[in-house]
């Protein structure tokens, strides 16, 4: 089938066999290999992207589903050369060890936030429950999401993906 | 160039490394393509103990994009047999281990053939074309019942006993005699414990390319021992040593799971060579819980043996250990890394250790985070508590009454260990300091006393570990193959930056950064001008690779030698330019000072005076690189104290973290983050031992832990909050004063957690939980009745946020 889909703000147009999976399509077509598969039961959540603007576990999702639709992964993130505040955050809180969770973890932190943006301890540990972590106990994780959104108020989601720049703040 | 007003060691740096891993721009071995690259795909048997009767590929042979199906068979002439690096023994018993089953399958999940096919999917696709006849055989798969060779697992070896190792402290001169102090107790605490089968489970499966088209063949591969896999490689398959190359990229997370040399590693190589063209295999979550290997699984039986005052006067432990259906590479020695680690910081007066290794048709165990300490640990320290109660005692006050004393190092333990440093006390004043210890007593007096549903209950771990990994002299002693080294260099460029080549191969580690901190600190370059370089054979030639909480210890001090060489070095150069005598030269903040005079240059200076080589000291080669092997002369002790408080909920048997305070001596910390970040990752692993997770066979050998739904990794939500702090008594044993960290955690929770329940619910009549101690465990322990032991389902209800009656609220606010 042929489908086209913009990921991180570039279309793309291909021919893919029906049972595709997004994260294979991104990975091996698109090259997006910064979405990574960690499980094959939708359980950790490494393979998050958005949507949309909102967050998907791309191991469930066929490519063809997101024909004329817009997928952001964790590489398409940064603007201009400044990092996300989500991406800055887990670096300044020590909130990754060896990473392969990172990019899931950032995207469906960053969906968490757009539903709320000052979520307390409990609410982000909740709202990250379908993101498996192995190295970092999910403490500093948990740390650098509420930096992030004091850091992003008065709000992060899908405006945040779209405005250049001007991200920083906070302390 | 100015002395760092700041000194790097010990400094919070961020990380070198995030700035790849937040941005996706990483290097996933699965990432990797090149031209013509085909893909594996395994054939595992369903079954877990079986003849193979016949095999029939041809109709996989036919399949879209196939280009080749093999065999066991096929390959039996090639493949080898999977490496063992460790015979315990001189009459260890071992069996083949063809990386594809040949007559046999031994465990379900086991390799039986390879589908090499143009794509992924079409690989995946063939595997239904492959009809293997089995000739189902009994399966072995209960640890007491194979120890007494109920039926066997590998009839040509005669029993399932691979090996009996022992120790005895009146045996080696250590200490006194068991028996006899067993003899004259006042009091005995006799129990038996259960470490369950875990499932190391890091998030990066594991792949592996291999292109066998360059002069050196090249594997890239997820794994923690690249320089090992090389030398293992070439052994196994006799392609020479030096016609290999492994390229560890970046490794998400190992935790001792990647510390292997896989079947699927020699097969993807051995095919590769036969076809002559790129081969690549990732695994899925399902297989990678289904073959890679597991950790843990002993049954302990203990005897501790004390006087009425609550000294403690000996220690028996008779261990059965589950090898699984094979001997990989480290798998018979785990239980033995164990062995010094049961008396942990107690004065025993006499000790004895014995181990059965033992075969079951199940996957194989090797090293998981803290591989054999873990155990020991938890052993001991469920012991202690159990000694209070039955003194009617403090479980602190009886350890504290039996731990050497902060006057008393160094001390040689009644296991023959000569541990270099610590302060007990000081880390447990700060503990209980931290978790309110003396409040949260009167709180369980009180709702003990008015019979409330939620009990509450307080465990205590007070911990140590030898890390370090490892004197080569004491590996040798112990049989190893191998010895405990590590190498670094240090490469001196003209334009003044540095690189580092480190032996040690990084996975979550953050070694990058700390490397730099340290180089940095010692030439007096800025940290940014450190590049740490490492996980190629080609580039990092000579290493021993990431476990045992060795790196820092170890490979950290490899870097600081190459420093002192690079050092050395530069200040005869130095002395050359600024025509002074090398002992007038005082060497900070990288400038080489005439004593006394305002007279310097810098070490950067001196490497471009070098690299131009136009003016040097008659004899000295134009070069500052240096490299070192550093061989530690002992381990290293970290210690520390965890408490746990838990709710246990009376009526569901649910437990609730209410509070984690731990405080872990390290010894000198490079940087506090990343050691923090060790202890928090150490502690959620370790408390899912005691609360989620297990990984089950049922009664055929079927692994029903098999995805990550079944096997509880714990989430966010699963997770409570920890106070964490730390006290500093360095080790003497290195000059970094270090003592390693990457297991401490893992170590030392487990018991604290189980302590806890087990506390809560005392009253009830409850002396154990058997683990992972799920809702239904601990009713039944409540309601007297029996789980079924070992049991051959999940439990519902160990872990998952979401299906839990009370909430983790965490934090302390």
């Amino acid at each position: 089938m042929r489908i086209t889909v913009t990921v991180d703000g570039t279309a793309y147009t291909d021919d893919v066999e029906p049972r595709l999976l997004l994260v294979h399509y991104l990975r091996e077509v698109v090259g997006k290999t910064g979405t990574v598969v960690g499980c094959d039961t939708s359980n950790c959540g490494s393979c998050t992207v958005h949507l949309d603007g909102r967050s998907v576990k791309s191991c469930s999702v066929l490519a063809v589903q997101a024909d004329g639709r817009e997928v952001t992964t964790v590489e398409g993130l940064a603007r201009d050369g400044e990092l996300h505040p989500v991406q800055r955050a887990f670096h300044d809180n020590h909130a990754l060890q060896c990473g392969f969770c990172t990019p899931g973890m950032i995207m469906q932190a960053i969906d968490l936030l757009a539903d709320d943006p000052d979520p307390d301890e409990r609410a982000v540990r909740h709202g990250l429950e379908g993101n498996l972590c192995r190295c970092t106990g999910y403490q500093n994780i948990v740390r650098a999401v509420r930096d992030a959104a004091h850091r992003m108020r008065p709000g992060a989601g899908p405006e945040a993906e779209r405005v250049a720049g001007q991200m920083v703040g906070g302390e | 160039m100015t002395t760092t007003a700041e000194p790097e060691v010990g400094r919070a740096r961020l990380r070198k490394e995030d700035a790849r891993l937040v941005t996706g721009r990483t290097r996933w071995t699965d990432n990797l393509t090149l031209p013509g690259l085909l893909h594996l795909a395994f054939l595992r048997s369903p079954v877990a103990h079986a003849r193979i009767t016949a095999v029939d590929t041809e109709e996989a042979r036919r399949m879209p994009g196939v280009i080749a199906v093999f065999t066991g068979r096929d390959l039996a002439a090639a493949q080898g047999s999977l490496p063992c690096a460790w015979p315990i023994t001189p009459d260890q018993k071992a069996p083949p281990a063809p990386p594809l089953a040949v007559d046999q399958v031994n465990f379900a999940g086991e390799a039986v053939a390879v589908v090499v096919a143009r794509g992924a999917a079409q690989a995946q696709d063939a595997l239904v074309g492959i009809d293997v006849t089995y000739a189902d055989l009994p399966v072995v798969l209960d640890l007491a019942s194979a120890a007494a060779d109920s039926d066997l697992v590998h009839p040509d070896l005669g029993t399932n006993r691979s090996a009996r190792w022992v120790f005895d402290s009146a045996e080696a001169g250590t200490g006194g005699d068991v028996d006899a102090a067993i003899g004259a107790a006042e009091v005995l605490i006799e129990r038996t414990y259960r470490q369950q089968r875990l499932i190391p489970a890091f998030m990066e499966p594991r792949s592996v390319v291999v292109d066998p088209t360059g002069e050196q063949l090249t594997m890239w591969s997820a794994t923690q021992i690249p320089h090992i896999l090389r030398l293992m490689l070439a052994l196994t398959t006799g392609t020479p040593e030096h016609k290999v190359r492994v390229i560890a990229p970046d490794v998400g997370g190992g935790f001792g799971g990647k510390l292997q040399v896989t079947p699927e590693e020699v097969v993807a190589m051995v095919v590769a060579q036969r076809i002559g063209k790129p081969v690549k295999w990732t695994e899925t979550r399902s297989e990678s819980l289904l073959s890679a290997h597991h950790g843990r699984d002993q049954l302990q039986k203990l005897t501790l043996a004390a006087r009425r005052d609550g000294t403690v006067t000996g220690l028996k432990v008779e261990l059965l250990a589950d090898m699984g259906a094979y001997l990989r590479l480290v798998t018979p020695g785990v239980p033995i890394l164990g062995a010094f680690m049961f008396n942990a910081i107690y004065k025993f007066p006499a000790y004895r250790f014995e181990c059965t290794n033992v075969f079951t048709t199940k996957v194989p165990t090797d090293a998981y985070r803290g591989a054999g300490r873990p155990e020991a640990t938890y052993a001991i320290e469920r012991l202690m508590d159990e000694l209070a109660v039955e003194l009617g005692r403090d479980p602190i006050e009886v350890r504290e009454q039996n731990w050497i004393k902060h006057d008393e190092f160094p001390f040689t333990t009644v296991a023959g260990l000569e541990y270099d440093s610590g302060n007990y006390e000081a880390a447990t004043a700060r503990a209980k300091e931290l978790l309110g210890y003396d409040a949260l007593r009167a709180e369980q007096r009180e709702r003990r006393a008015r019979g409330d549903v939620v009990q509450l209950g307080i465990g205590t771990s007070t911990f140590t570990e030898m890390c370090g990994l490892a004197p080569s002299r004491v590996l040798g002693a112990l049989s190893y193959g191998a010895g405990g080294w590590e190498h670094a260099q240090i490469r001196m460029l003209p334009s003044g930056k540095v690189e580092v080549v480190t032996g040690s191969s990084a996975h979550g580690q953050g070694h990058e950064t700390a490397w730099s901190q340290i180089v940095a600190d010692q030439l007096g370059v800025p940290f940014e001008d450190v590049e740490v370089l490492h996980g190629d054979t080609q580039i990092s030639p000579r290493g021993l690779d990431t476990y045992g909480s060795r790196s820092l210890t170890v490979g950290g001090m490899a870097v600081l030698k190459a420093g002192e060489k690079v050092i050395k070095k530069a200040r005869r150069v130095a002395a050359h330019l600024m025509e002074c005598a090398e002992d007038d030269l005082e060497f900070a903040g990288g400038r080489f000072t005439v004593r006394g005079t305002e007279r310097s240059t810098g070490i950067t200076d001196v490497a471009l005076a070098v690299f131009a080589a136009h003016d040097l000291p008659d004899g000295v080669e134009p070069t500052l690189d240096s490299e070192a092997t550093f061989d530690p002369d002992n381990f290293s002790f970290p210690h520390g104290t965890h408490l746990c408080a838990v709710e246990v909920d009376t009526e569901t048997g649910f437990t609730r973290i209410r509070k984690y305070a731990c405080v872990d001596d390290v010894g000198k910390v490079v940087n506090p983050i990343i050691v923090e970040g060790q202890v928090h990752g150490g502690l959620a692993q370790g408390i899912a031992q005691a609360l989620y997770e297990e990984a089950i066979h049922d009664e055929s050998g079927t692994l029903t832990t098999g995805t990550l739904a079944d096997y509880l990794v714990p989430s966010a939500a699963d997770l409570p909050h920890f106070d964490t702090d730390r006290t500093e008594t360095p080790s003497t044993t290195n000059q970094l004063g270090a003592k390693g960290v990457g297991e401490a955690g893992t170590i030392a929770s487990t018991p604290a957690v189980v302590n806890a329940i087990v506390d809560a619910v005392r009253h009830l009549g409850v002396n154990d939980v058997e683990m992972p101690c799920t809702p239904y465990r601990v009713w039944a322990a409540i309601n007297g009745a029996n789980p079924s032991t070992p049991s051959t389902t999940p439990a519902p209800g160990g872990g998952l946020g979401s299906v839990t009656p009370t909430e983790p609220t965490g934090g302390t606010a």
